[in-house]
């Protein structure tokens, strides 16, 4: 009952922080110095045409009328039209939104699945050699520039062993599209199609990768430092004393109480990682929404920009909205108090 | 009588510099950071004294040269257009550390003023600074940068300016987190009771003990502003060609992989290194101050 109060509440700020978010990203965008129809048409056009543009986007209206459109048009799902692709700006993210998601996904699955274990490492072996290789690379996965690590790993897989595509998403002219979920490795899968899994895994790998590192160094110094505050807890010692079995006391007695820090570092380090989706996926020439939101920020098309913001801070909302709710599966004083202290 | 109260008040403070310095002196990992943080600094503010090229930093072109390997006439190779790499990285580090500096100098002080007042008076003042912060905390900064380059000009006043306004976040939360915990605290209690004016619990009394947190806090910041003005100039939206820049030197030079490797891992090496350089050294001051929740 507490815990769903305290989902309830989170909901709430989260519904806050996104009607903030509106405004901040509205005013960023009509805060253009000269006017954006001019900016969108570019100095050849006539006076005519900028005024025709002004009225279709809404320009000519009062500020505070223009957000309210604004608003409504978010509230029905409606961002407006993107003057590069002259398409709905809807359709052009829900299009490329999936090959986000599932570069997201993984990079996340790799982060957790590789950098919480090599934490537990560090953390069971304290100032061994095991902590010290850990350590060694969490500092530089925290320090390599995704784009150099992008670069590195298609010089690398691509040109020196020739093992892994470095670019794109499926290979060319490949017999296959996502239809169902729009991601590649679960549409492969209902569809029956190992070689499309398989294809569609070697092209993911290296991207993910790239995108992975960063986080999967945080996750590892967190655990690690959370593994050893709760190592020194008297109910480990207790359970030491008691016999129990040494996987079942570091796995289930340590890692999991351990495991609320990295989580929560996880919903904040998304931030960021969603920032360094937009260079990996310029690199690696990943159909997502991220390099949509780079030929569009190039272009000056604000409308686009606005969504691909707005969408990204959505998604930022609502992966901490599941991380809260993992928090809570994972840590039961949130479950039964609605809090943590 | 005095006198000797300075005496005895000063003689345990010297030494403990001393020891901290002894400390911080024994700790391989911050010593690492601190030199390469020294000579990182040192060679931006000499640049134009050490470089072996430094008229390569405008738009020199010298076709005899250009895309030559790495050798003792040019130590990271030439670029396309025949310019030396190693002075171009040198000049580079002037932009990142300039950045770092301008970005930081901004975000720290308000950061530290919002998180001081949100966390010493509390009630409403507290819900509106941190539900502000939870907002600016959802947008990426590099994603803000990007769309504040679309609206104004890609530069790197603007893209400054835009990461600027995102970071403070990080300090709002870091400054108030730490004095939500001294607010209770016996020496802040003495100063309200001995009816000092709030600028000075704030200031005087609170923001002290906030010290070292800032200063790990900003020593591992200046390599993530660093890294994050990097990936803005690759994608060409930080600071113009023909001024070197790391970011977009590795931009321009991934043109010609695997050919001519050297002109875009190179300089992003020397990304690597600076932001190495001051991660360490916020590891290290963080064992030595033990702060262990600053990340």
């Amino acid at each position: 009952m507490e815990f769903l109060r305290f989902l309830l509440r989170r909901v709430l700020w989260s519904l806050l922080v996104l009607i903030g978010l509106s405004i901040v990203i509205f005013i960023i965008a009509r805060a253009v110095p000269g006017d954006p129809a001019r900016m969108a048409l570019g100095p050849t056009a006539t006076q005519e045409q900028v005024a025709d543009l002004q009225q279709k986007l809404g320009l000519d209206r009062p500020i505070v009328e223009q957000y309210g459109l604004f608003i409504v048009g978010l509230a029905h799902g409606d961002l407006g039209r993107s003057l590069l692709t002259e398409r709905p700006v809807n359709d052009d993210i829900r299009d490329t939104f999936a090959a986000t998601l599932e570069l997201v996904l993984a990079t996340i699955f790799i982060a957790v699945l590789i950098g919480v274990p090599l934490g537990v490492v560090a953390a069971y072996w304290k100032d061994r050699w095991p902590d010290n290789v850990v350590r060694i690379v969490a500092i530089f996965s925290a320090v390599t520039p995704s784009f150099f690590l992008a670069l590195l790993l298609q010089i690398l897989a691509g040109y020196v062993l020739h093992i892994l595509p470095t670019t794109g998403r499926l290979p060319p002219n490949f017999d296959f599209a996502p239809s169902h979920t729009g991601l590649v490795l679960i549409d492969a899968l209902i569809a029956g199609r190992p070689d499309a899994f398989l294809e569609g895994l070697r092209y993911l790998l290296l991207p993910a990768i790239a995108l992975a590192a960063a986080t999967m160094g945080q996750m590892a110094r967190i655990t690690r430092s959370s593994m050893i505050d709760v190592s020194s807890q008297d109910y480990i010692e207790a359970s030491r004393a008691f016999g129990v079995p040494e996987w079942i006391r570091v796995c289930k007695y340590m890692l999991r109480p351990s495991f609320v820090p990295p989580l929560t570092i996880l919903g904040l380090e998304f931030a960021s990682l969603i920032g360094n989706a937009f260079v990996v996926e310029l690199v690696f020439a990943w159909p997502g929404m991220a390099a949509y939101g780079i030929r569009t920020i190039l272009q000056k098309d604000l409308n686009a920009v606005m969504g691909v913001v707005m969408v990204s801070g959505v998604f930022f909302v609502l992966v901490n909205l599941v991380i809260d709710l993992l928090v809570g599966l994972v840590d039961p004083r949130v479950r039964i108090r609605g809090s943590r202290q | 009588m005095s006198d000797d109260m300075v005496l005895r008040d000063d003689a345990p403070r010297l030494s403990s510099a001393y020891q901290s310095w002894y400390r911080f002196s024994r700790n391989p990992t911050a010593m690492i950071g601190l030199v390469i943080v020294t000579v990182c600094v040192l060679a931006a503010l000499l640049a134009p004294w050490i470089t072996p090229y430094p008229d390569h930093i405008g738009a020199v072109v010298n076709f005899r040269a250009r895309h030559l390997p790495p050798s003792a006439d040019y130590w990271f190779g030439t670029d396309n257009v025949g310019r030396d790499i190693f002075t171009r990285v040198i000049f580079g580090f002037r932009v990142s550390l300039l950045l770092a500096v301008v970005v930081l100098g901004t975000a720290i002080p308000i950061g530290t003023i919002l998180g001081l007042t949100a966390g010493y008076f509390g009630g409403w003042v507290e819900i509106v600074i941190m539900r502000f912060t939870d907002i600016a905390l959802a947008i990426p900064p590099l994603v803000m940068a990007l769309a504040v380059a679309a609206v104004l000009s890609p530069d790197l006043v603007n893209s400054m300016l835009a990461i600027a306004a995102l970071w403070w976040t990080w300090h709002t939360r870091l400054i108030y987190s730490i004095t939500r915990q001294l607010r209770a605290r016996e020496f802040v209690e003495a100063a309200e009771t001995l009816g000092a004016s709030k600028f000075h619990i704030l200031f005087r009394e609170i923001l002290p003990n906030c010290v070292s947190a800032i200063a790990v806090k900003t020593s591992l910041d200046c390599g993530f502003v660093i890294l994050v003005g990097a990936s803005l100039s690759f994608l060409g939206l930080g600071i113009q060609p023909p001024t070197p820049d790391l970011g977009t030197m590795v931009a321009s030079g991934s043109a010609f992989l695997p050919d001519y490797w050297w002109e875009s891992v190179l300089p992003g090496c020397a990304i690597l290194f600076i932001a190495l350089g001051f991660n360490l050294l916020g590891d290290g001051l963080r064992d030595l101050y033990d702060v262990e929740n600053v990340r």
